[in-house]
Formats: C-alpha cells, sequence, structure tokens
C-alpha cells in the first residue's frame, strides 16, 4: 500500500471488506464492491480502481475487466439522477420514441448526456420487466410504468 | 383451475410475510422434504412430475440434477444457483413471482438445496429488479431468523445460506455459464461445455443453475406428488406456466394457466384480443429470442414441442404481438439493436454480425435499402445459426429475423430504395 492518503474513504472500504467477507475469494465481491463506491460517488472514478484491487487481493485489471464489462456500472459523472429508458422491444411498440423525444426535449440533452445543472443523467436500458405497462423507465431505484410523455414534468419534479 | 404459484400473490399488496405465508401453507413442502423424505425421494418425485425449465430452454429439471455429484463420495461445497437476471424482453414473469411471493422463492431454494446437497446457493438477481431485492432480502432475514436457514434447519441436520446476489446489467449474465462467471467476479463470457455446471460449475464445484419459475414449482411438487402436477398441464407437459402478453392487445398481463394453453385462448380470452383499431399480425411466444407465430399456428398449444415444431420456441411464455400498424422490420430493427448491443464480443459471428443485420434493417426502416440485402440478412441467419458460434445468444437473435422474412417479407422489400 503506498503511503499517500487513500482515494476511497473508510466508510467505503469499510464496505467493501464486509462485501469480501461473502465469498470465498475476493473476485466474487468485485462487482458489488463497484456499486458500493457507486452508491457513494454515483461513478466509479478510475483512482478507485487499484484500491479495490488492494482491497480485495486481486489484480486492477480484474477490477477493470468487470468495470468495463456492466452497462450499470457507471465510469464517467453522472448527475444526481439517472433517467433509464425501456428501449426494449414491447415498449418500442407502444411509444418508447414519443417518450424519448418528450424527454430529450424537456432535459434538452441527449442519452449519454447530464444537464448543465447536473440534475439528471439520460440513458437508454435493456427491458425493465415492465411489458404490461409499457412504456417504462426507472429514476434511480423507482420503476415508472405505463409513462404519459405529456407528463413528464409532474413525475421528474419529485427528483430534486 | 389450480394456480399453485400465485396462490399467495395479490398484485398491488405488499407481499406475504414469513408468518402469512406460513398461515397459507407456506413452509410445510420444506418440513415434509426434510423430515419425511431423504434427497433422493424428492428428486425423484421432481423426475416424475417431467417438469421443465421455465427460463427459456426447457431442459427437464430432474435430469438436470441428476448429474450432480451425491452421496458420501460427493464433494461437500456444491451450490445452487437462481437465475433471477431476467431480461428477455418482454418477460416480466420471474418478476412478479419475486414480489409477489418471495417466501415462495425462499423455500423453493431451501427445498432445492436439500435435494441436491448443496449448504450455500446465491440468488443472481439484476440490478435493475430493486423492489424485488428490497423483498427477497427481507425474506431471507425472516426465513433466518425462524431458523429456515443456517446451521441444522428445523433439526434436519442440514445447513443452508443463501446469498442475494445483485447483478449490474448485461443480458449475457442470464446464460447459466456466464453466470457462472460473473458470480466469481470475472469478465460474464460463457463458458464452454462440456464440463457442465453440475460437474465443475461455480469455482469448479458441481453447481445447477434454475430460473425463478423452475425452481418455485418444487415445494408444491413436493407437497402434491408428481402425478398432481403432470395432471395440471393440459398437453404433453405438466405444471401451469406464467404466460404474459405485451403489445396492443387489449389487456396485457400475465397469468398463470395449465402448461398447453392453446396460443388463441390466451391472445383472446385472457389478453382480451387486439386493442381497438388495431390488427394482429403475428406474435414472438416467449419473447424477442423467440421466432414468429402467425394466425395459422394460434391453435397450437403454448408447450415446449407443438411450438417448437411450428420453427419457434416456447422461450418464457412472453407472448410480443405485433399489428398491422407497428413497422415489422422497425420491430425487428429495435430486435437486433438489442441483441447486437448485448453481445458478449467473444466470438466473431455474434460480435460482428449482429451490428451488421441492424445496420441493414435500419437501411431498410429508412427506405435506403439495397436489392442484395434481404439475401445478406439471410446469410446471417446462417451464419448466426445453432452451433455456429459460442452460445446461444445469436441463435435466439435471429430466430425473429429468419422467421419475419419467411412471414413478412414484403414488408421487408419494401424497405429496398428505388433503382438499385
Amino acid at each position: 500500500m503506498s503511503a499517500r492518503q487513500p482515494f476511497l474513504s473508510d466508510a467505503e472500504r469499510a464496505a467493501v471488506a464486509e462485501l469480501r467477507g461473502h465469498y470465498p475469494d475476493g473476485h466474487a465481491a468485485i462487482v458489488e464492491a463497484l456499486k458500493a463506491v457507486q452508491r457513494e460517488r454515483r461513478w466509479v472514478p478510475d483512482e478507485a480502481v487499484p484500491e479495490l484491487g488492494d482491497l480485495l487481493g486481486v489484480s486492477p485489471h480484474e477490477i477493470d475487466a468487470a468495470a468495463t464489462f456492466y452497462s450499470r456500472i457507471f465510469r464517467r459523472p453522472v448527475g444526481r439522477h439517472v433517467i433509464s429508458v425501456c428501449d426494449s422491444v414491447s415498449c418500442w411498440i407502444m411509444g418508447y420514441d414519443g417518450l424519448r423525444r418528450a424527454l430529450e426535449a424537456e432535459l434538452g440533452i441527449r442519452y449519454g448526456e447530464t444537464t448543465a445543472d447536473g440534475r439528471f443523467t439520460l440513458l437508454p436500458n435493456c427491458c425493465l420487466g415492465a411489458c404490461h405497462r409499457a412504456p417504462a423507465m426507472l429514476v434511480d431505484r423507482d420503476l415508472h410504468e405505463a409513462v404519459d410523455p405529456g407528463r413528464l414534468r409532474a413525475l421528474l419534479a419529485d427528483y430534486g | 383451475m389450480d394456480t399453485p404459484l400465485t396462490a399467495n400473490i395479490r398484485p398491488g399488496e405488499p407481499p406475504p410475510d414469513r408468518r402469512a405465508y406460513e398461515a397459507a401453507g407456506g413452509y410445510r413442502a420444506l418440513r415434509k422434504a426434510l423430515h419425511d423424505m431423504d434427497p433422493e425421494q424428492v428428486l425423484d418425485e421432481l423426475k416424475a412430475s417431467r417438469l421443465r425449465g421455465r427460463g427459456g430452454a426447457g431442459f427437464p429439471t430432474g435430469m438436470k440434477w441428476n448429474f450432480i455429484p451425491r452421496g458420501d463420495d460427493a464433494p461437500a461445497d456444491k451450490y445452487l444457483i437462481v437465475n433471477a437476471d431476467e431480461m428477455e424482453p418482454g418477460t416480466f414473469k420471474d418478476r412478479h413471482l419475486m414480489e409477489g411471493d418471495p417466501h415462495q422463492v425462499i423455500e423453493s431454494v431451501i427445498v432445492g438445496a436439500y435435494t441436491i446437497g448443496a449448504r450455500h446457493a446465491y440468488i443472481f438477481l439484476r440490478d435493475e429488479y430493486r423492489l424485488c431485492g428490497a423483498r427477497l432480502g427481507r425474506a431471507i432475514a425472516e426465513a433466518e431468523d425462524a431458523g429456515y436457514l443456517g446451521r441444522d434447519i428445523l433439526g434436519s441436520g442440514f445447513d443452508l445460506t443463501i446469498r442475494l446476489h445483485t447483478s449490474a446489467g448485461r443480458y449475457i449474465c442470464g446464460e447459466e455459464t456466464a453466470l457462472l462467471n460473473a458470480l466469481e467476479g470475472k469478465r460474464p463470457i460463457p463458458r464452454e461445455k462440456p464440463p457442465f455446471p453440475q460437474a465443475s460449475g461455480l469455482w469448479g464445484r458441481p453447481s445447477v443453475v434454475n430460473n425463478v419459475e423452475t425452481l418455485c414449482n418444487l415445494p408444491h411438487i413436493v407437497l402434491n406428488g408428481a402425478q398432481w402436477f403432470r395432471d395440471l398441464g393440459r398437453g404433453e407437459d405438466g405444471g401451469t406456466k406464467l404466460y404474459g402478453a405485451s403489445g396492443r392487445v387489449k389487456n396485457p398481463a400475465l397469468w398463470e394457466l395449465p402448461m398447453g394453453t392453446p396460443v388463441r385462448e390466451i391472445l383472446e380470452e385472457h389478453a382480451g384480443g387486439m386493442a381497438d383499431g388495431y390488427r394482429f399480425r403475428g406474435l414472438l411466444p416467449g419473447g424477442a429470442s423467440t421466432g414468429f407465430l402467425v394466425e395459422e399456428h394460434l391453435d397450437l398449444p403454448m408447450d415446449f414441442d407443438p411450438i417448437q415444431k411450428a420453427g419457434s420456441r416456447l422461450g418464457t411464455g412472453a407472448l410480443i404481438v405485433l399489428d398491422d400498424r407497428t413497422s415489422v422490420v422497425g420491430m425487428l430493427r429495435n430486435l437486433e439493436h438489442f441483441f447486437a448491443q448485448e453481445s458478449c464480443g467473444w466470438c466473431t459471428p455474434c460480435r460482428d454480425g449482429l451490428p451488421w443485420t441492424e445496420r441493414i434493417l435500419a437501411a431498410l426502416e429508412a427506405g435506403r435499402g439495397r436489392a442484395e440485402d434481404l439475401e445478406v440478412l439471410e446469410m446471417h441467419c446462417r451464419f448466426l445459426g445453432m452451433g455456429k458460434t459460442f452460445c446461444a445468444h445469436a441463435p435466439g437473435a435471429v430466430m425473429p429475423l429468419q422467421t419475419a422474412l419467411q412471414y413478412f417479407r414484403e414488408d421487408f422489400r419494401r424497405g429496398i430504395a428505388d433503382g438499385h
């Protein structure tokens, strides 16, 4: 370990150590450890990678191999709230294109972008399992089903 | 009509907690298995039930479990893994079971682990299913408090821990060997088979990976017997099935019905037929990776073999309905975009072939297609077919494409630009 000030907070380090204890080896805790960092910072900065490797006893490359594969591990900064719009087939049939256009117009951003005030990041997402109540989207942890594109402003007002 | 899997589920209400689940007969199957049956008897009952996997492939569950080494010479570490990574577009059945009756999932895991002699079980849950995660987590804690998990469960000498693992996206994680790599913290690329997971699975130990709905049948088979289960079905296969319907139908929803219920009955009686102003053109019977069925197939039973004989797959039993006002080519472009994006990238035909089909479909959708595009799409359907790629991702991806080219060829032709 280097003598420099660690990048990860004490809380993050404790969370990772706790996760490590659930598995026979450190590799298996990689994804949950990345998510623990993301819970604190909303994304996983490069600086976290070698330290996670140290904490889990695995090479930083192995951390990166997982961290670059998963769509819901964010490797660039995101806004305070992440909107994940279901772009799979049932939602597409039921008006996904209109919902996407309405979101882009309301927020003034496109997929992969964050509003200038840092409030929202907009992303597409695979099928959310709400096919019978399409179109659907997640805002942070909340599933919104049968979203009416005309009522987005009221829906998003809950996310400050 | 018997609906064992959903009997306790009241949509819009919180799920039964441990006491409510017990009051409805819950954990009786676990007591019966632990106290009155040895693991081989449970396995015999499961085999006799002829339960087939509900995750899409339809492999007989008893046969799958039979490959697990058992007895005194078997390895001490074995694993039962629940595939709760439901991400097949159009499918929302496992979510319903996990949100609606989490203790049923937990009891199923415990009975299953007892049967194969696993002392550790993992539930592999997709990240987006937050409510499932919260409810399963609470059910695990309640089961631990009640002595259904941990050491010497109900005085039987059987020990079990369940760990709920939440993943972080990517459809390929639902492929059972990719799932094993994901659980081990490796890049989730499918593994070569053989060895099969029952011989060398999680950390090289004997493992079975089963879908949520599949496992949820187990307590009911233990309680009521194999014959009862077989009699639930209307066709060749036994049990019930969670069928769903989405798209432009009057009542898109999910129903637990006898296995083998005809497609037309699901579409017209349960889903209420097409929404006003829309006409039926076809449907994918079991999620995005299944082939189209059309009018002539509507009287087929929704059962594994009849749907396969019709050139499709039962898959997850989630009907995705295509109407006359939705672009066939656009729908295929959406599907192939999904499969191209979700390819793990390991083998070249899948990694390069699927984006190629997506580009052609986008051109056809925009009316900029070329005369040879249909033949190129058909070439990809051959090159990406079963046996040509490392896993079943690409063969599943081209099933809707191949069948759409067969049934809706004119729609594709109309996308070819004039003069080319």
